[in-house]
């Protein structure tokens, strides 16, 4: 350091972060994609940590594929297309836990902190971690598709209709993330996160209709696993990617009572299900972050 | 002129209990560097954080060169630089991707940000290290970048909480260095510390804080004055000899001495004539002291003076662990706290 030697810039010259000359908005923008690059140039400095969370989902595969399957009776289809819409909903799902982990990592270093005092969007911290969270989840549903593919799992629709499923698991888990951001920034710290993070996700995953029919569980549970966000929209990947026959096996929630138009479609309820969570949670998620004491 | 900072009857609570800031009231001229002093958990994160927009107060008023801090929350951050206690960089980016995200989210140009992160990154000797990861930096070179990146837009009221904890005396020196050119420059700076020798060396004007309150205002010197310029500590066999000492050392000087255990300290004017004075006296009675050392006043003394009260148990020890600057800060600290 040189501090004696070199000369300082005369503070305070150039008006900057005062003057938002592009307007409030594309500030926002900005501020969230200047975040988003941030996180995403994190995954590409740790990438074990990219491959050994991609671990653990294909692990599941080999369980429920190999393992538990042949004891889980689906009728009238084979159990892998069954199994692997549920699987990617638990992927995409389980993957949320990383947002909480890693606003409780910034938060722990003091990086929040910093951000709450510059002149920043009071969203883009948040939204910058989402958006990385989205486009590593993409590059998930890339991977567990070619393992899909790899454990005998064929679309039953059309790509077109796979691709509009996979936007749709992204919907889900975007709407995810912004849920546990608030779990994350109010952990005191990483590791709890995490573990603050699992009593949520374990009932919403394994009593749903992720890994095996409804008509398995005992009937106080059906109640609750057919309407929880999950099992909607595993059953709306489904009908997307698998096109399983309907309507005997597909578990389209409310049916009873709407029975025709959009109402009756699962894809509806997933969409419904997802924004739902994504406005209220993420303005919760928001209104944490401005708060929160140290 | 407008004053650069202002805290006026400034209250913070967290939960119902811990009353972080108890009726704080201080003002900093433009232009000059200021010293929070403080033990820990005395409240002086907390002052930092409600001027910097990061946390609000309960009530009161803090204002930054006349702007609000509850109320224009978003002019303040565009004229404030914050490096906090920890250094906040992010380990996953380099140091002149570090600087280049907060000049981003400071609105900064890129072409603007280029120039400074680069300039920036030379001036605190970073320029080899720039293209690195930070988690592979030591802590000292973590700590440049994260007081480099609170430059990078070049702020008008510069916020440097405990900006030397942790680096190494050299590494110390060189923060001074760069906050000193900083002032001379026209930025305000105000800074929290724990050492009375830092803000000695920094401040013309300083508040000393305990419990959330101001125990002490002024000039480093009017300080020290109030207690003496130098302490003599001495060490003797066993806590009987001490207090033998203590009573002996009675004359010596017109504040009278204190015992901690087998340690003696006299707050003294005249350092080497007391000490002469004092070993004959010693002789006299028969006492030999084990250990003999005569250092500057430090905070636990301005403490002592100022309340009555030892500082925290923590502060004691985390003065203890220091690398004492200049070396002087051997302390005998058998039988205390």
């Amino acid at each position: 350091m040189s501090a004696t030697t070199t000369k300082i810039p005369t503070p305070g010259s150039p008006a900057v972060g005062s003057s938002p000359s592009g307007g409030r908005l594309y500030w926002a923008i900005a501020d969230m994609w200047t975040m988003t690059k941030r996180n995403l140039i994190g995954y590409t400095r740790v990438p074990e940590a990219v491959f050994f969370s991609s671990v653990q989902p294909i692990m599941f595969v080999l369980l429920f594929r190999y393992v538990f399957g042949g004891a889980i009776p689906t009728p009238g289809y084979h159990y892998v297309q069954f199994l692997m819409p549920g699987i990617f909903v638990q992927t995409v799902a389980f993957g949320s836990i990383g947002t909480s982990i890693g606003l409780a990592e910034d938060l722990q270093k003091g990086l929040i902190e910093r951000f709450r005092a510059l002149p920043m969007s009071r969203w883009a911290v948040l939204a910058g971690r989402t958006t990385a969270d989205l486009f590593r989840n993409l590059f998930v549903m890339a991977l567990m598709t070619a393992v899909g593919y790899a454990v005998g799992y064929r679309i039953g629709t059309n790509v077109g209709e796979y691709l509009a499923g996979i936007l749709l698991l992204l919907l889900f888990a975007y709407a995810l993330s912004w849920g546990f951001a608030f779990v994350g920034l109010s952990a005191p710290n990483s590791e709890t996160a995490q573990l603050m993070s699992f009593p949520v996700l374990f009932p919403l995953t394994f009593a749903s209709s992720a890994f095996v029919p409804l008509q398995t569980m005992p009937g106080w549970l059906q109640g609750f696993a057919k309407h929880q966000p999950v099992s909607v929209v595993c059953n709306a990947a489904r009908d997307l990617m698998s096109g399983l026959p309907k309507p005997d096996l597909v578990f389209p929630p409310f049916t009873s009572i709407v029975s025709n138009g959009p109402m009756n479609s699962t894809v509806f309820w997933a969409i419904v299900w997802s924004l739902g969570i994504l406005a209220v949670l993420a303005p919760v998620s928001v209104r944490r972050y401005r708060r929160r004491a140290f | 002129m407008t004053l650069a900072i202002e805290l006026e009857d400034l209250h913070k609570t967290f939960g119902h209990t811990v009353r972080a800031l108890d009726g704080v009231s201080f003002s900093v001229e433009p232009g000059t560097i200021f010293g929070l002093l403080g033990p820990n958990g005395a409240g002086k994160t907390t002052a930092v954080r409600i001027l910097t927009t990061v946390l609000e107060p309960d009530s009161g008023v803090a204002r930054v060169l006349g702007h609000d801090v509850t109320s224009e929350p978003g002019v303040v951050r565009s004229l404030i630089g914050l490096a906090g206690q920890f250094a906040a960089v992010d380990e996953n980016l380099t140091g002149a991707e570090n600087l280049s995200m907060v000049g981003r989210l400071n609105h900064m140009s890129k072409t603007q940000l280029k120039e400074r992160s680069s300039s920036l990154l030379e001036q605190f000797g970073l320029t080899d290290a720039a293209n690195r990861p930070t988690k592979t930096y030591s802590g000292g070179m973590r700590r440049r970048l994260d007081v480099a990146a609170s430059l990078v837009a070049h702020p008008r009221v510069l916020f440097l909480d405990e900006p030397t904890t942790g680096l190494d005396p050299a590494s110390r020196v060189d923060v001074w260095t760069m906050i000193e050119s900083l002032v001379a420059e026209g930025t305000t700076v105000l800074l929290t510390t724990q050492y009375l020798e830092e803000a000695d060396r920094l401040a013309e004007h300083l508040v000393v804080i305990n419990h959330g309150k101001v125990i002490a205002a002024g000039t480093p010197a009017t300080l020290k004055a109030n207690m003496g310029v130098t302490v003599l500590d001495l060490g003797l066999e066993d806590e009987r000899t001490a207090l033998r000492a203590a009573e002996a050392l009675r004359t010596v000087n017109e504040k009278a001495p204190l015992v901690y255990g087998r340690t003696v300290e006299v707050n003294v004017n005249d350092g080497p004539r007391i000490v002469t004075e004092a070993l004959r006296i010693l002789e006299a009675e028969g006492i030999a002291p084990t250990t003999l050392a005569l250092r500057e006043p430090s905070l636990d003394d301005v403490f002592l003076s100022l309340t009555g009260d030892r500082a925290e148990a923590e502060l004691a020890e985390g003065v203890e662990s220091l690398p004492g600057p200049g070396g002087h800060r051997q302390r005998h600290r058998r039988g205390r706290n």
